[in-house]
């Protein structure tokens, strides 16, 4: 048996090759989780026997020369919230614990198709409401570089199994940096693609208009990889786009000569002194690469949160109204449907859940519609029109993706305003729709991983990921 | 109008919490009052922005009505479905009485 390569691109060619099997490939991942995953915690559930079963197929398969996906024999794991046909989805929710859904979300049936295989399904913080993943009611995942400290959130576990090499690629969902962040704070690459690149079909949904699906990977290459094998127009999801995918993975690899990278002026204030040297550096970089560094302004930028805050929520609380104990999930059984929704609801939503559905439904009570609700769709659009008018001279811009790096466990819990700050660099481009991906680019306080956040206009992933492989090739050279 | 800076009341949030059809006692009352009110005082540093002309944005693209052909496709299996719910009966989902009982 030779070595397992560590990139599912490698993975894809070896197993094609016949240099090594789909077989020795999952086995060896397996072994890396039952190593190390009672440390991390990464999994809701580990499916190591339809993994293997999976994987069995594809050798005879290949073995009997019959044709096989581009990504055939590459685990994968997927955030607990997508949903998979008969194998557990909890969103790591109580009232979602035990929930076997009929259905295989779109990105998932693409996947398969393609021949990859999945592993588990990933922690969360619940309904992906968080930035730490401490709000799972399974408990917290661990950042696989420092045990003591979180991985981010709210796709934290799939960061932690990529980062663990518990699978090469992982899949998570970023509603306001929930791949971006994770990915930044465990040392991986995670890329948010335009919102209707890729079917929410089967995403368990949060906030309808901002949520999107996209990979977590140790290379720019492979997350570009996954980015083409999940995008593309369904027809479950009438905010899917119909446009064609292109190669990004050629784009990885183009360089960034001649293009123009945005350095925002008026970014808002709140960055670790070693996060701002690190994006000094990454400008750096990409003009000794041959791109230019230009200035923009965002004046809007500082109210993002606040827009995200009010509008996040209630998309949540009218999206969480069908956890009601009627269809699936959890029932806390009442004298009558009211008082079964109501004890259901308590009993099965955790505290950030409950807090934002309150959030929400405050938002667009009768009375207060306009002055929080109707305010944060004006400012959405304000924020969206700055955007545009920067990549008017600009082909990408570049921020920190955190403006801290990992924290130690319950340094935030108890504070929710200092909770969403971790997440102010990353929402902005949520509200506007914008593509965004995390590059680790060298370390920060404690000698923990810095990412390097790349924006990029609607459907403008191949700049985005030219600039990724440029980021990423420099601090491969710098390391 | 309630300043949107201005903190959350108890009776607010108790409000809330019943239209949410969230089932909780005072003591969560109080915890969440107080939490909610800190992230609230945040929310004011938008009522000084002048929006007026400003057009809402509630998607990233505009859509309207997106049709497609009413042709048959699968569906979900019923049974499926079913087996997944707390309480099914005569492939129906089964809940507790619609009227409250008093008392």
């Amino acid at each position: 048996m030779s070595a397992i390569p560590t990139t599912a691109s490698a993975i894809a060619a070896a197993i094609a090759s016949k240099q090594i099997t789909a077989r020795e490939v999952i086995d060896s991942y397996l072994a890396q989780i039952d190593a190390r995953e009672s440390d991390i915690h990464a999994f809701n559930l580990v499916m190591a026997d339809s993994a293997r079963a999976q994987a069995d197929a594809i050798d005879a398969d290949i073995a009997a020369g019959r044709p096989v996906g581009p990504l055939a024999g590459v685990p994968i794991a997927l955030k607990d919230n997508m949903c998979t046909r008969g194998v557990e989805t909890t969103c790591s929710s109580k009232i979602l614990e035990g929930w076997k859904p009929p259905y295989d979300a779109t990105v998932v049936t693409k996947l398969r198709e393609a021949g990859a295989i999945v592993v588990g399904k990933t922690n969360l913080d619940e309904f992906a409401m968080g930035s730490s993943t401490e709000n799972s009611a399974f408990g917290a995942t661990r950042n696989p570089l420092d045990t003591s400290r979180v991985p981010g959130g709210s796709s934290g576990g799939s960061a932690a199994a990529v980062a663990a090499g518990f699978a090469p690629v992982s899949l998570g969902s970023d509603t306001g940096g929930s791949i971006r962040q994770p990915a930044a704070m465990c040392g991986v690459v995670g890329v948010k693609p335009t919102y209707g690149r890729v079917s929410r079909y089967g995403l368990v949904a949060y906030a309808s208009s901002l949520d999107q699906i996209g990979p977590f990977a140790t290379t720019v290459a492979d997350a570009a990889l996954i980015t083409e094998a999940i995008a593309g127009h369904d027809v479950h999801d009438s905010t899917s786009i119909p446009q064609d995918v292109p190669s990004f993975v050629a784009a990885a690899a183009q360089g960034v000569k001649g293009m123009r990278i945005g350095r925002v002026t008026d970014l808002p204030e709140g960055a670790e002194p070693e996060v701002k040297a690190r994006l000094d550096a990454a400008f750096a970089a990409l003009e000794a690469a041959g791109a230019t560094v230009v200035d923009v302004q965002l004046p809007s930028l500082s109210y993002a949160l606040t827009a995200y805050y009010l509008i996040a929520p209630a998309e949540a609380s009218s999206n969480l109204a069908r956890f009601d104990g009627v269809r699936f999930g959890l029932r806390v059984n009442a004298a009558d449907t009211n008082a079964m929704y109501g004890a259901t609801r308590a009993a099965g939503f955790g505290d950030e859940v409950q807090r934002r559905i309150m959030l929400g439904t405050y938002a667009l009570s009768a009375g207060y519609y306009d002055a929080y609700y109707g305010k944060a769709l004006k400012v959405r659009r304000i924020i969206a029109e700055d955007f545009n008018r920067a990549y008017e001279s600009v082909d990408v811009i570049l921020t920190p993706t955190s403006p801290v790096v990992a924290f130690k466990f319950g340094d935030k819990v108890d504070d929710p305003m200092s909770m969403y700050l971790c997440d102010i660099y990353t929402i902005p481009t949520n509200l506007a729709g914008h593509p965004g991906m995390s590059v680790p680019f060298g370390t920060g306080a404690h000698g923990l991983p810095v990412g390097i956040q790349v924006l990029a206009p609607a459907l403008g992933e191949e700049a985005m990921f030219r600039v990724g492989g440029a980021l990423e090739a420099a601090a491969g050279g710098a390391q | 109008m309630t300043q949107s800076g201005s903190p959350i009341s108890a009776a607010d949030v108790a409000k809330v919490a019943r239209l949410a059809r969230l089932d909780i006692d005072d003591a969560q009352i109080e915890h969440f009052t107080e939490q909610l009110g800190k992230v609230m005082a945040h929310f004011a540093d938008i009522d000084a922005l002048n929006l007026d002309g400003v057009v809402p944005m509630t998607q990233p693209y505009p859509l309207v009505n997106v049709m497609r052909e009413d042709i048959e496709m699968p569906t979900l299996d019923t049974d499926e479905v079913l087996a997944a719910a707390p309480a099914a009966e005569e492939r129906r989902f089964r809940v507790p009485p619609i009227i409250g009982i008093e008392g």
